[in-house]
């Protein structure tokens, strides 16, 4: 396939608010089901273990007409919970047996509690992560909640789950980290070739399509891209962070990259890229789930960083290692971890004399000149006045 | 047409109110010297606080969002926030965190005026509130102590389960006592813990009496307004401390009294002699226009019989308390059982079966804008307890600390409006809600 044919294919995917594709996978076999998940991370492994169908629900972006969403929140509160509510209370995601809602701040665990109440007869977990990354502790506290989980599956699937079952999925699960990590080098060193609206749109595939079909999409993308000829421009290399939850539109990602910037690094999706390495595949596999979230999982606003200097370091390594020249902070307004963290960031960037700039969006947005003029202008010091 | 009320010449003060104004004060001027009196400081938030481990190693006790809503209601938080903005802060998150960062920012004085001192140690619990945990980073920038995280697991399915709270207990054992012992050079003695967990139980009985006190007709308290003054002390640097219980014995008394007179609550403008609305009220209140905003319920002759911002420091009337028998454990549940650590469900039913307990007339959401922890769901709450109760229920919105998000008119308005419906809805001439 050409990369304009794997991307329209995931243009589709991302622009079907029905979740036609959800519905093909159940309808292909008899009894399957599907748990829908928000940001940042849940373990996907154990819901592929159960024989189910992980499915990212990363709200309605800026298609989705919300109208019974808006009803359910204030006017300060982030667009994705109300598009989130939109998608449940219209039907669109009456084909998931379940949802999952991880911790990543108060908004997405409230709207656990809002799930139980309005959708009484899906599964629905709230599923807290330690902030304490000590094994004995935080650890064994992990390894309970994976269990549960497990356990709560193995019912819902009617059958029990495996350690070899988990382990199976580890393997698949390691193998598309490690083809979204190419693809995320590949943009790094060809920025050109790889352009950061459709990186986003083939990585976004797999929250809808089961790993190991996603997993070749993403390197035949890597594959046509490479192979095509395209013009390299003169823009300037950065990094987007504050997306890890609420998703930007399209329009504006292709406008960062219109305004004169190359994205070398983002935090779209995290989930994808949650585990910094390959989890062991032997053993028990749920203590190995653990270790990987404790001692090499990646990093935001939602967690906890224990040590004072520790703060930001993954950020700047980010701008280091992707030899990027700058950083924009993308933040969806009113994320109150992601403009609470930004501060701090931003010092940490300034104390290596790594230049940055801000600004807020909706998943919704449907303004982009002055996010164009902004992403523009910042190109611009970088390019010409920087020393 | 207002309520009546009778008026004295100036606020009037019960010997509780003054007491408590006393022990506020006087724990700002112990702040103020503490290193100098060879002190050690922590600086931790409300819910889920672990004051009386925090006693054990006699640190002295520095409490955020009590110096964010004291600025509030001394009119001085607008330009803290404003200075933090400046200094790079969203004007879209949390007004309590800015004010305090504001405060820092313009040199650290504390709402009475005193200094506020450098902390020895940070002691993070974490319940109920992600903010915290940034709040809580942003702070840390500012010094140079140890720091101390407790993470407090949310209670999703609407129990404490014993992974929970072994969670807790483990954390406090392994990470929490060690640093304050570290910090303080005080060894931790877990049989003076288990007094101060004596003591609390006991102030906790009180409290929870007074606040019940409300299911009389006519309500000797508002359970809001009046309410934030009767959880001061517990909720803060006095759980634990004879000081505490002597207060709410002292308040617990006044109460009595004003039972056996049929007496309605003390508001500033005197007391409510005519109790005409019975509310139940959810989440925190506006402080910059604290005194404003209550007068436009007494002057209806609204009284709020029951809260859940009263609930945020712990929720003894639930059943809780703490228990000298099981200390750690105890803390632990504590924390875990705080009401923003309730999952919506949960919170449902609290609020729905205060209405009916204390035979509410209705239930009214005043929703912060600065609080997501409190605000993201309440319109489902709403709608869910007008459902079961079948009173009307009503909607305005606030802030915590930040004056620019307090419309008096709009608010007033609502209320006003609100008041008509339920008064309506009692004599069953008006339209359903």
């Amino acid at each position: 396939m050409s990369t304009q044919e794997i991307v329209n294919r995931c243009q589709a995917l991302f622009d079907d608010l029905d979740f036609t594709a959800i519905k093909e996978w159940k309808d292909a076999e008899p009894g399957r089901k599907a748990i829908g998940y928000m940001p940042v991370y849940v373990p996907r492994e154990i819901i592929h273990a159960a024989g189910m169908l992980p499915v990212g629900i990363m709200g309605g972006g800026d298609q989705l007409e919300v109208i019974h969403g808006d009803a359910y929140y204030q006017s300060y509160i982030c667009r994705i919970p109300r598009s989130t509510i939109e998608l449940g209370v219209t039907g669109r995601l009456d084909s998931l047996d379940g949802m999952l809602f991880p911790s990543i701040c108060d908004v997405i665990r409230n709207l656990s509690g809002m799930w139980k109440m309005m959708f009484k007869d899906k599964y629905v977990r709230y599923f807290d992560a330690p902030q304490n990354y000590d094994d004995e502790v935080g650890g064994k506290f992990y390894i309970e909640e994976l269990n549960h989980l497990r356990n709560d599956l193995a019912k819902l699937a009617g059958r029990e789950v495996t350690d070899d079952d988990i382990r199976n999925s580890i393997a698949i699960y390691n193998e598309n980290r490690e083809a979204i990590n190419e693809l995320y080098q590949f943009r790094a060193e060809k920025p050109w070739k790889a352009l950061s609206a459709e990186v986003y749109l083939v990585v976004r595939a797999g929250m809808v399509l089961p790993p190991e079909e996603h997993t070749k999409l993403v390197r035949d993308y890597i594959a046509a891209a490479d192979a095509e000829d395209r013009p390299l421009r003169d823009n300037c290399r950065v990094v987007v962070s504050g997306v890890f939850c609420e998703q930007p539109p399209i329009g504006l990602i292709k406008s960062i990259e219109m305004a004169g910037c190359y994205i070398v690094d983002d935090d779209f999706m995290l989930v994808t890229r949650w585990l910094l390495d390959a989890v062991p595949t032997d053993g028990d596999p749920v203590k190995n789930l653990a270790d990987a979230f404790l001692h090499y999982s990646n990093e935001t606003a939602a967690k906890y960083v224990d040590k004072k200097e520790n703060k930001g370091v993954y950020l700047v390594d980010s701008v280091r290692n992707n030899a990027a020249e700058g950083v924009i902070f993308a933040a969806p307004s009113f994320c109150d971890p992601a403009l609470l963290d930004r501060p701090m960031l931003q010092h940490a960037l300034a104390n290596q004399n790594i230049p940055y700039t801000a600004f807020k969006y909706a998943e919704n947005s449907g303004q982009m000149q002055p996010i164009r003029e902004q992403a523009g202008t910042f190109a611009d010091s970088i390019k010409l006045w920087s020393a | 047409m207002n309520a009546k009320t009778k008026a004295p010449q100036e606020v009037l003060k019960e010997d509780s109110m003054w007491k408590q104004k006393e022990m506020i004060n006087a724990n700002y001027r112990g702040l103020a010297r503490a290193h100098e009196d060879g002190r050690k400081v922590a600086s931790t938030f409300v819910p889920g606080n672990l004051n009386e481990l925090l006693m054990c190693f006699d640190f002295a006790r520095n409490l955020p969002e009590t110096n964010a809503l004291q600025n509030g209601m001394r009119k001085k938080s607008g330009r803290m926030i404003m200075e933090a903005e400046r200094a790079g802060h969203s004007e879209d998150v949390c007004t309590y965190v800015k004010a305090d960062l504001g405060m820092m920012a313009q040199g650290n004085i504390g709402p009475t005026g005193d200094p506020l001192p450098t902390p020895d140690v940070l002691l993070l619990s974490y319940t109920g509130c992600f903010t915290f945990m940034k709040w809580f980073e942003l702070v840390r920038e500012q010094y140079d102590c140890e720091t101390a995280m407790l993470h407090v697991p949310y209670q999703g399915d609407g129990t404490i389960t014993s992974t929970m709270r072994d969670y807790v207990v483990k954390q406090l054992k392994e990470d929490i006592i060690p640093t304050l012992e570290r910090v303080s050079g005080v060894k931790f003695d877990i049989d003076r813990l288990r007094e101060y967990l004596k003591e609390s139980a006991k102030a906790e009985d009180d409290l929870v009496w007074v606040l019940q006190s409300a299911k009389n007709t006519p309500s000797p308290i508002d359970a809001y307004f009046g309410g934030v003054y009767y959880i001061g002390p517990i909720f803060t640097a006095f759980r634990g401390t004879k000081e505490a219980t002597d207060y709410y014995a002292t308040l617990r008394k006044e109460i009595e009294e004003r039972v056996r007179l049929g007496k309605g609550p003390i508001t500033p403008d005197g007391e409510l002699t005519e109790e005409k609305y019975r509310i139940v009220v959810e989440g925190p209140p506006n402080w910059t226009s604290f005194r404003e905003f209550w007068k436009m319920f007494y002057e209806e002759g609204a009284v709020v019989v029951a809260s859940t911002y009263t609930k945020v420091g712990g929720v003894y009337d639930q059943g809780f308390r703490h228990d000298p028998d099981n200390p750690l454990e105890s803390l632990a549940d504590y924390c875990l059982g705080c009401y923003t650590n309730l999952n919506l469900p949960s919170r449902a039913d609290m609020l729905a079966k205060y209405v009916e307990d204390y035979q509410a007339d209705g239930l009214l959401i005043n929703s912060i804008k600065s609080c997501n922890s409190f605000s993201a769901g309440q319109l489902l709450l709403l709608r869910d307890v007008e459902e079961r109760t079948g009173k009307p229920g009503a909607f305005i919105e606030t802030d915590l600390v930040d004056p620019r998000y307090f419309s008096a008119a709009n608010v007033k308005n609502r209320l006003e409006s609100y008041f008509q419906m339920v008064n309506q809805k009692k004599q069953g001439t008006g339209v359903a809600a």
